[in-house]
């Protein structure tokens, strides 16, 4: 990066490999966030290659089923904790500090400790491809009692898996902490941007259920190491106890991911149709209210297990409250384009598609949340359709969306705009191309998780696979396009934008090392 | 240059209508959609689904009708002025938030009645007993003394290895076909308990409108039934991730009028020890 050397004056920073490997600006932590969260995209898209691959036509032509498992089961946990999480922490780093006027983070060695656990649990993740037995191949739901019939990877995953959650918490506790204690003086809660409020809310979530996922992988490891039976009714346990505990660390985790998606569509949607977002007080209420209601709906991944009817009731109603302060939040995105002058830069239209697809995935959702329905749906590629609606078009479109509108306060060019509009446009319809097609395949009866279908599937397979192929291809032109912006290009000007609105676009692109060592004052 | 950008885009454009064209040629709508099924269970869970599916069809009508008329009504490019007043609606965001909770209300409410009959297995006239296993099915007709495995069919079990050779498009019903189907009366609600032996499974028949989980250690409950007048074969498979061989343990069965279906039984129950000895 070409960052002008007299930004450095105050501290000496070294040179090339050292400056990362010792680093603990916020800005640098960032950049290796993101940078690490898009080699995970990568890989995990790789995994779904193959899966895609192998699912293009019927009958078995490239991998066994057992290598079939470990591929959906990596391609999962790499997406979710490799991918979309580091991608929406390397986006706090970098933009939570300069939207609320801090110097850096409040605790610069717990943020570059919390990355570096993240690089090595994923180091250990991917090195259970090497082990006998292969990866985790359960699933990454690891439903007991199958995952107990992993082979050596099966503590390394584990562990990773703790080493994950050790790295969120420290994450989170670093965002609190930052945004409680470090705002500029006459930045209150209530006027910090949306993004930074999306984040608050995210780090509770994150500290609230990352100890529940360990606890319950650490039963999962005395289990299958110690004898135990938390999870084995043979002697007095319960392997359905392992899915509710999983899905109440399980649901607030599929917040986890979108919440600073909604954060960055409501900074994105009001930049690029000149006016403050409509509802701002409301827009964070509702964040909240999602947030909690995500701890009570945990039980409708589960409805198959078989529970008492007020149960049933009960996570239904609970599940279908959630459309409401996400429609408030689809209904005040669409009132700050009205009256607006709305025009379509690259993070424009991802944030529009966003709002389009995200609430097609809601749509599914709140179908899947009615029970009788759902015994239907539960384990189709229904589900598979519906969460990858509000995962890829939803949260990765979210994230795409932040690095075009961010990347050129980062850098300090202006990307390739004709290159990020062909990305856009190629993976708007194939990301359709992709997805769309599982509802059919779902409610036409294919289960999720299956590495050969019948014939009567085989159409609507081919052409979920065809899309596919389409969206990873043009994910190689965003990578070329970042590569293309860091290396040079037009010059951004401190704004960048047209009606640029927040602190983080008073100082110059690209943001020197250090910002906002005397804190601005927020009027 | 320009002339390529026009080729290029005429391709594209050749090769999606030629995509959408080849679609529809094969494609059977009725794959499509849930299947509507064949007992009043499965009727009812069909009509929900196509009730939700048209109340989100009208909201999206509606919001995906505000979002692309603002895109449109509302851009620079048409030189829209943005109105910096324009931030608040007490109105209109309790009316939005108001409504979308009378709707949801309006949803829940007919699942309530679905839900109690599902729940209700009163008047079962047959208990049948179904038990995963790694991977293939177990079915004990309770209080017969009939039982049986019931696995996947042969031809498909050759066809589907990695490298066979044989085009899954010449096995009849592939991977939807067993050696041994369950065996049912039409007319009448069959109790089925579930569990299993290993693993957790799921018994899903699309046709029936239910699923539910096989657990090991625990016995769930529910009911099916198929019409009067659809004897029939019906196919499912396993629902829940059980192993490698989790997308090879079809569910096959066969549907048949009541005194067919005793006299089958009536059969089994002699032919039963000669075939376990057999097969042991």
């Amino acid at each position: 990066m070409a960052h002008a050397s007299h930004d450095d004056h105050a501290h000496g920073r070294p040179a090339g490999i050292v400056r990362w490997l010792t680093t603990t600006n916020h800005k640098d932590i960032g950049t290796m966030y993101l940078v690490f969260s898009l080699l995970m995209f990568l890989i995990g898209g790789a995994f779904a290659f193959v899966i895609r691959s192998e699912l293009f036509q019927p009958g078995l032509q490239l991998v066994d089923p057992a290598f079939f498992n470990q591929m959906t089961t990596m391609h999962a946990l790499v997406m979710v904790f490799g991918a979309v999480m580091p991608a929406t922490v390397g986006l706090a780093n970098w933009m939570i500090p300069m939207q609320i006027g801090a110097a850096d983070m409040a605790l610069p060695r717990m943020n570059v400790f919390s990355f570096w656990l993240l690089a090595f649990a994923f180091l250990l993740l991917l090195s259970t491809f090497l082990m006998p037995g292969g990866a985790p191949a359960s699933g990454w739901t690891l439903y007991p009692p199958l995952v107990l019939q992993s082979g050596e990877a099966f503590p390394l995953a584990i562990f990773s898996i703790h080493l994950m959650g050790a790295s969120s918490i420290m994450g989170a506790i670093n965002v609190i902490v930052t945004i409680v204690n470090m705002r500029a003086p006459g930045m209150t809660l209530l006027k910090m941007p949306l993004f930074s409020w999306s984040w608050l809310i995210t780090a509770y979530l994150l500290i609230a259920v990352m100890p529940v996922f360990a606890g319950a992988v650490t039963m999962l490891l005395t289990d299958y190491f110690f004898a135990t039976s938390f999870f084995n009714a043979a002697g007095g346990g319960d392997p359905v106890l392992f899915q509710h505990v999983f899905w109440f660390f399980g649901h607030p985790e599929v917040y986890i991911m979108i919440l600073p998606a909604f954060g960055i569509v409501s900074e994105i949607i009001p930049t690029f149709s000149r006016k403050p977002i409509f509802g701002y007080e409301a827009m964070v209420y509702a964040i909240a209210s999602i947030a909690f209601l995500s701890f009570i709906v945990w039980a409708h991944h589960m409805f198959t297990v078989g529970m008492p009817l007020a149960g049933q009731l009960f996570f239904t109603l609970s599940t279908m409250l959630i459309a409401v302060p996400t429609g408030v939040k689809i209904f005040n995105w669409t009132a700050t384009m009205w009256r607006g002058s709305v025009s379509f830069e690259p993070p424009m239209l991802f944030a529009l598609a966003f709002l389009f697809l995200f609430t097609i995935g809601g749509f599914s959702g709140l179908m899947l949340a009615i029970v009788p329905a759902d015994f239907q749906y539960h384990d189709t590629y229904f589900v598979v359709a519906h969460f990858h609606y509000v995962l890829v078009p939803g949260s990765v479109f979210g994230l795409m969306a932040a690095v075009y509108y961010w990347m050129p306060k980062w850098t300090g060019h202006m990307y390739d705009m004709r290159l990020a509009k062909w990305h856009f446009w190629l993976s708007a319809i194939f990301v359709n191309v992709l997805f769309f097609p599982q509802h059919f395949l779902g409610l036409a009866g294919m289960p999720r998780r299956i590495p050969d279908y019948a014939a009567q599937f085989a159409d609507w397979n081919m052409v979920s696979s065809v899309g596919a192929f389409g969206f990873g291809l043009a994910q190689l032109l965003f990578v070329w396009l970042i590569v293309k912006c860091v290396r040079g290009g037009e010059r951004a000007t401190a704004g960048v934008w047209d009606w640029p609105h927040g602190l983080e676009w008073t100082v110059p692109s690209p943001a020197p090392y250090h910002t906002f060592e005397k804190a601005p004052e927020v009027h | 240059m320009r002339v390529a950008k026009r080729i290029l885009k005429r391709s594209v454009v050749a090769a999606a209508m030629a995509a959408l064209a080849a679609l529809p040629a094969r494609a059977d709508w009725g794959l499509l959609n849930m299947p509507e099924g064949v007992s009043d269970l499965s009727r009812e869970i069909h009509g929900l689904h196509m009730l939700m599916l048209w109340v989100c069809v009208v909201i999206a009508f509606f919001t995906f009708g505000a979002m692309i008329f603002a895109m449109i009504r509302f851009r620079k490019s048409r030189g829209a002025v943005a109105d910096q007043k324009f931030l608040h609606n007490a109105r209109l965001e309790a009316a939005w938030t108001i409504i979308p909770v009378l709707i949801l209300i309006g949803m829940a409410l007919p699942s309530v009645e679905k839900l109690v009959m599902i729940e209700d297995m009163s008047g079962s006239e047959i208990t049948i007993k179904v038990t995963g296993h790694q991977w293939y099915w177990q079915y004990e007709y309770l209080g017969s003394g009939v039982s049986y495995y019931s696995r996947l069919a042969r031809e498909s079990d050759i066809a589907r290895q990695k490298g066979s050779g044989i085009d899954p498009a010449i096995v009849e019903n592939y991977l939807l076909d067993v050696d041994k189907p369950l065996v049912v009366p039409t007319g009448v609600k069959i109790r089925m308990l579930l569990t299993a032996n290993d693993v957790i499974h799921a018994w899903w028949v699309p046709d029936f409108g239910m699923k539910r989980d096989a657990i090991p250690g625990f016995i769930n409950e529910m009911w099916i039934s198929v019409d009067a007048d659809k004897p029939g074969t019906y196919r499912g498979q396993c629902a829940e991730l059980c192993g490698a061989d989790h997308g090879f343990m079809p569910i096959v069965v066969i549907a048949k009028p009541r005194p067919e279906f005793d006299a089958w039984l009536e059969q089994q129950k002699t032919a039963a020890p000669a075939a376990f000895a057999a097969t042991e």
